[in-house]
């Protein structure tokens, strides 16, 4: 039991200066009919090289995508993280310190957090942008909250089809149970649907997603002046923020809010998580934003400093009138997304956006030559959508079996609506080579013929 | 500061001042070398970024050291004792963070073919069998992201079983000394918010609770043991009161850590709990996250469980993502972006296995007995809130301060120049001026010795009329106390750059 | 000299003919310390009496301040949305919230004349 520093004599001793003749004398408030007399029904302690090996075998019973051409993405994408990101987030003062409530001894996160926010205000081209979420899906649910906070009476939320379906199940899931209307519309492709036509008075806000879960880029500019003409917000959702170095950010398109995944950055794919939320809207909105916000001061002695700021709008002040029941943020991974976006800087950071897209354009064209796979001619940044003549879901397996990640089916992600069932979403980024396209076209081209 | 102590940089020895990454570097300076994208069509639909985002640009060694910097900041748990009550800082294993990153489990993408991943699922499988076993409940929903979201979630599902027989009930009862998450998550579920009184000894009141309850009472909510340390005694009737008027009892597992492994929750009646794998089962409190929050289930509120779920149908493990299903399930829905925190769930496991079950009953034997063992050695100069035995944290009021200028807080700020991380100081609410300490099983009896005697030493020093230096303290840190008012009547949440006119004049 | 009465939860109300301009009691703001943020009403909008009328923020704490009559609101403070420390500085003078019209100047009736909030702010110490 190499975590616990007591000793038998330890325990004599202070079991002694405490009074008790054991440690069970301890539990006495426990009724007795609730004590174990004996550990429960689970293996005993193992040393760490059993626990190791074990893990290691779970491994061994995946696909690991460092051994597998991967273009999977739909919402979490693989990147390439500098060394320095894992070393230096698992630095202990970083890994092992709690939120930053005692600022004094907590400069070092309060000082990340606030580079943080800013640097993802300066992303998403928005003024303010806060401390973190669980993750995109729950920041958007949180987004709509807000939204319909400061709509007053307007408690509909129209959610566009080219939204991350997780994204707008989550933000169901938080609407059914706040009494929020959630009108989801259908997920449509080639063409994508407009969901201007149906801002009215009632409509506190209209969630749309850039580049959008198919992979297609829209110009939200007019939609945005749609719904401000009926009083409504436009929330943005961006779930690759590498796009933000070579696409029009929402900030500039007219988003009141824009929330999104900030995995990307620095952050592995980890079987889903877990990842960091963004949050980000204008500065006159602050007070209903939820979740944490570092501000900067100054000390006793004048000099700079950051503390967590205007806590009153959160539970542990708040309680039943905070704006959000979130009580931590996403600190460890921010920390990671900010250390990476600062390795990479305004320069890399356009540099990586460029690859990608050059590398997804090469994939499309590749993608086109394969016999019966039609590839469409709208925009994309690093990730497209392509129809198969036959369902994509086997066709996926198939190429899994010979060792291919080749992309997400769409049916997958939206079960039983019309027309998915033969689209494939595929990614292809910095990591995604020659011979990663050529495995995924002998692929196809074998599993079509 | 004194003359004495004022360097030309700023720096004092170790404390090494550190600008912001904005005003350091140059635009065009970048730690990374990416190839030149080969040449290629547009296909961004005439939506490319114009302008200059604004984000600075350092070499690697700049970046190391900024952050590195940074880091040595921060108290954290491997520096030191960090007895924050409620907030259980235990050691975070190392081995944890290797197994987490491993090829194969840290990079695997979610959306992979489920053939693709079954020691995935195996482990949210295996670790999902431990939190079942160790609190005798029959199901878990895994994916919510932190103990807020799980409390969330437990809500949700409790809302839904309610409401799935038909009935609409309105209120959530919640005690006063409830951690602040609990009113706002019952608001958040749509639900008004009744508060239940506390009795003399730090309990829920149980005939106040009695008299509140009625057809109307959708849940209550208990942290058990309580946030003032103490086990709810009368944990048996709460919930036969509560199931005798059809509501539901929704535990907070905030503390699970103090009985782990000696107390099944399912014995004492609860329906539903969140367990924080942060607190109880060692994964990094990262500065704030990330958390996770699985919810144990009984069986009529399994069914509402959210999306998606595991199940092992003795072959292959399955990821159930969608509906409904024939065997009754009727989820609420998905509640988080893919399949939970799985890099917590390894995390966890590992601690879990390394621990086993002796082990984790041992650690909460360990953490209960360091509690009281700083309750007995520190009552003659700190006044407990209330008598032992305490379970894993202890609480002690400010009566013992009363009169001698020292408050709560600067007995804290005083306690960082002595190299501690303070207590979680007033909270609970219901305890004047609270000093919650945890120390946790993580620490040393030579560690708690030397805390002890410098908390007597601290308070010896506030009756001896020292209050000013405590008011100046904290004096050795990388900074000292910090205006929040100003921080909050003009909020600056980010770096501004200086206006390309006013920096040319 | 225009009447000044004050209510239990410490908001004070000066009425000049049929408006009354409210604020809160220097206790109040003892109590609260470090005043940072003041949210006031929407001109125009209808307060009932012993209802929620605005929130006043420290660092640490949110309260709420009740309407201690009921009307329309006629004029809130700007000056409080920069300058939340008025309310410390001069919590019965410029550290005003808001001004109400009077919709039944009998509601005043009940609450407290100084003396008497006096005597009851010494009863809380």
């Amino acid at each position: 039991m190499r975590y616990l520093p007591l000793s038998e004599d330890d325990r004599r001793q202070m079991l002694a200066a405490v009074g008790a003749h054991g440690i069970d004398d301890l539990f006495g408030d426990v009724p007795a009919s609730a004590r174990l007399a004996a550990p429960v029904d689970l293996p005993g302690h193992q040393g760490e090289i059993a626990v190791e090996q074990a893990f290691r075998d779970f491994a061994g019973r995946n696909l690991s995508p460092a051994s597998a051409p991967c273009f999977l993405g739909a919402g979490l994408y693989r990147h390439h993280i500098p060394a320095a990101v894992d070393h230096l987030i698992q630095r202990g003062e970083f890994l092992t310190a709690y939120t930053p409530y005692q600022p004094e001894v907590a400069q070092g996160t309060l000082q990340y957090l606030f580079e943080f926010q800013t640097q993802v205000a300066l992303l998403t081209g928005m003024e303010v942008a806060n401390a973190s979420m669980y993750d995109g899906a729950t920041a958007c649910a949180e987004a709509v909250l807000m939204a319909v906070r400061l709509g007053k009476s307007r408690r509909r939320a129209l959610i566009a089809g080219g939204v991350h379906p997780h994204y707008r199940d989550v933000t169901a899931t938080y609407g059914r149970f706040a009494d929020i209307e959630i009108v989801a519309a259908p997920p449509r492709w080639p063409e994508t649907g407009d969901p201007a036509a149906r801002v009215d008075g009632e409509t506190a806000c209209v969630v749309v997603q850039n580049p959008d879960v198919f992979g297609r880029i829209h110009d939200y500019t007019e939609l945005g002046d749609a719904c401000h003409r009926a009083g409504a917000l436009l929330i943005v959702i961006v779930c690759e923020p590498v796009s933000l170095g070579a696409i029009t950010p929402p900030g500039d398109m007219g988003a009141d809010i824009v929330v999104g995944e900030g995995q990307s950055f620095g952050n592995a794919t980890g079987f889903g998580g877990p990842t960091v939320g963004l949050f980000a809207t204008h500065t006159r909105f602050i007070r209903q934003m939820p979740g944490r916000l570092v501000g900067q001061t100054v000390d006793a002695d004048g000099r700079r400093g950051f503390v967590l700021t205007l806590s009153t709008r959160e539970q542990h002040i708040r309680r039943e009138k905070a704006t959000s029941n979130i009580c931590t943020n996403s600190g460890l991974c921010a920390l990671a997304f900010t250390i990476h976006l600062t390795l990479l800087g305004e320069t890399g950071l356009r540099r990586l956006a460029a690859l990608n897209h050059a590398n997804a354009v090469a994939l499309a064209d590749r993608l086109a030559r394969v016999p019966g796979v039609e590839v469409p001619d709208g925009s994309f940044f690093n990730e497209l959508t392509v129809r198969l003549p036959r369902p994509a879901v086997p066709v996926v397996e198939e190429l899994a079996a010979g060792g291919v990640l080749a992309g997400v089916p769409a049916s997958r992600l939206f079960p039983g609506a019309p027309g998915m069932e033969p689209l494939l979403i595929l990614v292809a980024s910095e990591l995604t080579s020659e011979s990663d396209m050529d495995r995924l076209t002998a692929g196809l081209r074998e599993a079509l013929s | 500061m004194s003359a004495a102590d004022r360097t030309h940089t700023g720096h004092r020895g170790l404390q090494l001042e550190e600008a912001l990454i904005f005003e350091q570097g140059a635009p065009e300076r970048t730690a990374v070398d990416l190839p030149e994208p080969a040449e290629h069509a547009d296909r961004l639909g005439g939506l490319r970024r114009r302008g200059a985002i604004g984000l600075p640009g350092l070499s690697e060694p700049e970046v190391v050291r900024h952050y590195t910097r940074l880091s040595q900041k921060n108290y954290c748990i491997d520096s030191g004792l960090y007895p924050l009550g409620s907030c259980t800082m235990k050691h975070n294993p190392r081995l944890n963070e290797k197994v987490a990153r491993l090829p194969g489990l840290g990079d695997l993408h979610p959306l992979q073919p489920v053939s693709t991943v079954q020691g995935a699922l195996e482990v949210i499988h295996t670790c999902a069998h431990w939190l079942k076993t160790l609190t005798g409940m029959p199901a878990v929903a895994m994916s919510p992201g932190a103990g807020a979201h799980g409390e969330l979630v437990g809500l949700m599902t409790i809302r839904a079983a309610i409401e799935d027989r038909g009935e609409r009930r309105a209120r959530v009862l919640v005690p006063e000394s409830a951690h602040g998450t609990n009113p706002a998550t019952a608001h958040a579920c749509g639900y008004a918010v009744e508060t239940i009184p506390a009795d003399g000894r730090g309990r829920v009141d149980l005939e106040a609770l009695r008299a509140k309850l009625d057809t109307d009472v959708a849940a209550i909510m208990v942290t058990n043991p309580n946030t003032c340390g103490l086990f709810e005694t009368d944990i048996i009737e709460f919930a036969a009161a509560t199931h005798a008027v059809g509501a539901f009892f929704y535990c907070d597992g905030a503390n699970f850590n103090a009985i782990v492994g000696r107390v099944r929750p399912a014995d004492l009646g609860i329906d539903c709990m969140h367990i924080n794998l942060h607190k109880t089962f060692s994964t990094p409190h990262g500065g704030g996250g990330p958390g996770s929050g699985p919810v144990v289930l009984t069986a009529d509120l399994a069914p509402y469980a959210p999306l998606p779920y595991v199940v092992f149908d003795g072959e292959r493990y399955l990821l159930i993502e969608q509906g409904a299903d024939d065997a009754g399930a009727k989820p609420i829905g998905r509640i988080k972006g893919f399949h939970g925190q799985f890099g917590m769930f390894t995390r966890a496991l590992a601690y879990m296995m390394a621990m086993g079950a002796d082990g984790l009953r041992q650690a909460s034997g360990d953490a209960v007995l360091n509690a009281n063992y700083v309750m007995a050695r520190l009552k003659d100069v700190l006044h407990p809130a209330f008598p032992g035995p305490c379970m894993h944290e202890v609480v002690f009021d400010d009566t013992t301060l009363k009169d001698t200028g020292v408050s709560t807080l600067d007995l804290a700020k005083a306690l960082i120049d002595e190299g501690f991380h303070p207590m979680t100081v007033y909270f609970p609410l219901v305890v004047h001026g609270a000093m919650l300490v945890e120390p946790t099983e993580t620490e040393s009896r030579e560690t708690l010795d030397l805390f002890i005697e410098t908390m007597r030493a601290l308070v010896a020093r506030a009756k001896a009329g020292e209050a000013e230096a405590f008011h100046q303290a904290p004096r050795l840190t990388p900074r000292r106390r910090l205006d929040e008012a100003a921080a909050a009547r003009r909020p600056i949440l980010r770096w501004q750059p200086v206006p390309v006119d006013r920096a040319a004049e | 000299m225009a009447h000044v009465r004050y209510t239990p939860e410490h908001e004070w109300i000066r009425i000049d003919a049929d408006v009354g301009t409210v604020g809160i009691t220097d206790f109040a703001q003892q109590q609260l310390g470090d005043i940072v943020f003041v949210e006031l009403p929407a001109v125009g909008s209808q307060l009932r009496a012993g209802a929620e009328a605005a929130v006043v923020e420290s660092v640490k704490a949110a309260s709420e301040v009740y309407a201690p009559a009921s009307g329309e609101v006629v004029e809130v403070n700007e000056a409080l949305a920069e300058g939340p420390e008025n309310v410390n500085a001069d919590a019965l003078g410029g550290g005003w919230f808001f001004k109400v019209r009077l919709a039944d100047p009998g509601e005043l009736e009940g609450l407290m004349e100084q003396s008497a909030y006096k005597e009851y702010v010494a009863g809380l110490g």
